[in-house]
């Protein structure tokens, strides 16, 4: 198989829920009541309009229905097509975007058994991460402690854009949960709408709405480490997921020369903030928002610093490539199997350990 | 090497400064608590005039939110990007291997002694009843 390291772990791949119905087996009367009656569904997050070209790939797209909802085609295209000896699963829906925080919490128990019931059951390959409502710190820390039981949970998936930067201390329940079960918390590309997408405010285009994500990530690594949520939580990984990985470099560099200027405002923070990158945070392979001439790849790759950093995705059923081969052209032969087996493993603990 | 006579010990009190120039260098001679300290007056980051910077203290912590201030008055903070230097070993806090400035001998030398030589103190009247602050370069 070309592209994948024998042995790959695909670490981003989207198994789409239909709808909220699709939820109704796995709530409890009193909510399917609600959904009933309110008419409730198409909570699709405007990040990921199911429709456009880029959220399914035209081969991997079905006839009828969203694109990565049909699992028989999920194992055909990606898990056999690409030779994975694994991959992890974050479903995107938008129970983290949803205002009334006892019913994100029920979609969110809801989307983990559904999760259990119709994809992880049905081929040990999979894997997934744990839907949690981060707004309800405790309700999340909660649902994490019920899943640790299923070592097929391997991680905790959180938003990009959300209500409040995430290494704020309201939110560190969830990394103590986390880091107890030795589980990395994955931030995917993806935002709640609760703030305007750009810091300059709302933009008017998709493609806005699509690029700045860099910016969301980088404002959400400043404060994952000046908040001090590496120094509370020092076993803690942070994986960036659809981020993109070769804005790292200048970003590391910026946020260096601040810290050295102005570190007393954070004392806590006691290393250079790209060491605790270095340490702390990975980022996955697609999308790879690679230079135009290929040999400036492994050039940015150099830049970061490290070979721990990078983890092997495909983002099925997203367009991010075609055919087989997920590596950008120009990504260095050497790092492969580094990417797709060593630091997905290094990364997930309890990947780890149910592969041995 | 030379040694020069900068300043008489009472012309610096504690949490004082003054800029000299040594054999063509520009040099900083600092009084923490009595105890004298002479730092080139160049940042090795990109040039600042370091000795013209403000001295603070130093703040560290074991956990987020707790602040633990010590050593009030011994951190030199660059004028031009807030790097900051021990003044008692030149290195810089967030650096300290390979970010220093350059430190120089600084002794305390009576009067007496000095009158006989061989320093330079072209400015300087020695009187034999003070004590004198001396660089060597």
């Amino acid at each position: 198989m070309q592209g994948v390291a024998p042995g790959g772990i695909d670490c981003d791949l989207h198994p789409a829920l239909p709808g909220t119905a699709a939820l109704m087996p796995y709530l409890d009367p009193y909510w399917r009541e609600q959904i009933t009656v309110r008419g409730i569904d198409g909570l699709d997050l405007a990040s990921f309009p199911p429709k456009i070209p880029a959220n399914g790939r035209a081969d991997w797209r079905p006839q009828h229905g969203k694109p990565g909802a049909d699992f028989e085609r999920l194992r055909h295209d990606a898990l056999d097509g690409f030779g994975l000896r694994a991959a992890i699963c974050n479903p995107l829906y938008g129970v983290q975007a949803v205002y009334n925080r006892h019913f994100a919490t029920a979609l969110a128990t809801a989307m983990n058994d559904w999760m259990v019931a119709e994809w992880l059951d049905r081929d040990p390959r999979l894997r997934a991460s744990v839907v949690i409502a981060p707004q309800d710190p405790a309700a999340a820390a909660a649902e994490i402690e019920r899943r640790a039981a299923d070592p097929r949970f391997v991680q905790v998936l959180l938003l990009a854009m959300g209500e409040a930067p995430l290494g704020r201390q309201e939110y560190w329940p969830i990394y103590a949960a986390a880091t107890r079960h030795r589980m990395p918390i994955g931030v995917h590309a993806g935002s709640t709408a609760r703030h305007a997408t750009t810091g300059n405010g709302w933009p008017s285009y998709y493609l806005e709405d699509y690029v700045a994500h860099a910016q969301a990530f980088q404002a959400q690594l400043l404060n994952l480490i000046h908040e001090g949520v590496f120094a509370k939580f020092p076993d803690l990984r942070v994986v960036l997921i659809e981020s993109g990985f070769t804005w790292v470099p200048n970003f590391m560099w910026r946020a260096n020369k601040t810290w050295r200027g102005v570190r007393a405002e954070v004392p806590w923070v006691d290393r250079p903030p790209a060491d605790l990158i270095r340490e702390h945070v990975r980022f996955t392979l697609q999308p790879a928002d690679a230079p135009p001439d290929p040999a400036d790849l492994a050039r940015a790759i150099d830049q970061i610093g490290s070979d721990d950093v990078l983890l092997f995705s495909t983002d099925y059923p997203h367009w991010q490539f075609d055919g087989t081969d997920a590596y950008p052209a120009g990504f260095p032969a050497a790092l492969r199997q580094r990417v797709a087996v060593d630091n997905p493993l290094a990364t997930y603990p309890r990947l780890r350990e149910t592969l041995a | 090497m030379s040694r020069h006579i900068v300043a008489a010990v009472g012309e610096i009190p504690p949490g004082g400064r003054k800029l000299v120039t040594l054999n063509g260098r520009d040099i900083g001679v600092f009084n923490l608590g009595g105890e004298f300290f002479a730092l080139l007056n160049r940042c090795p980051h990109q040039g600042g005039a370091l000795c013209r910077g403000s001295l603070t203290g130093l703040v560290t912590s074991t956990t987020p939110g707790e602040f633990t201030w010590s050593r009030a008055g011994e951190m030199l903070k660059c004028p031009w990007h807030g790097w900051e230097y021990d003044v008692r070993t030149g290195q810089s806090w967030c650096d300290p291997e390979d970010t220093k400035v350059r430190l120089y001998p600084v002794t305390i030398e009576p009067g007496e002694r000095l009158a006989k030589g061989p320093y330079v103190a072209e400015t300087f009247t020695v009187s034999v009843e003070q004590a004198y602050i001396v660089v060597e370069v």
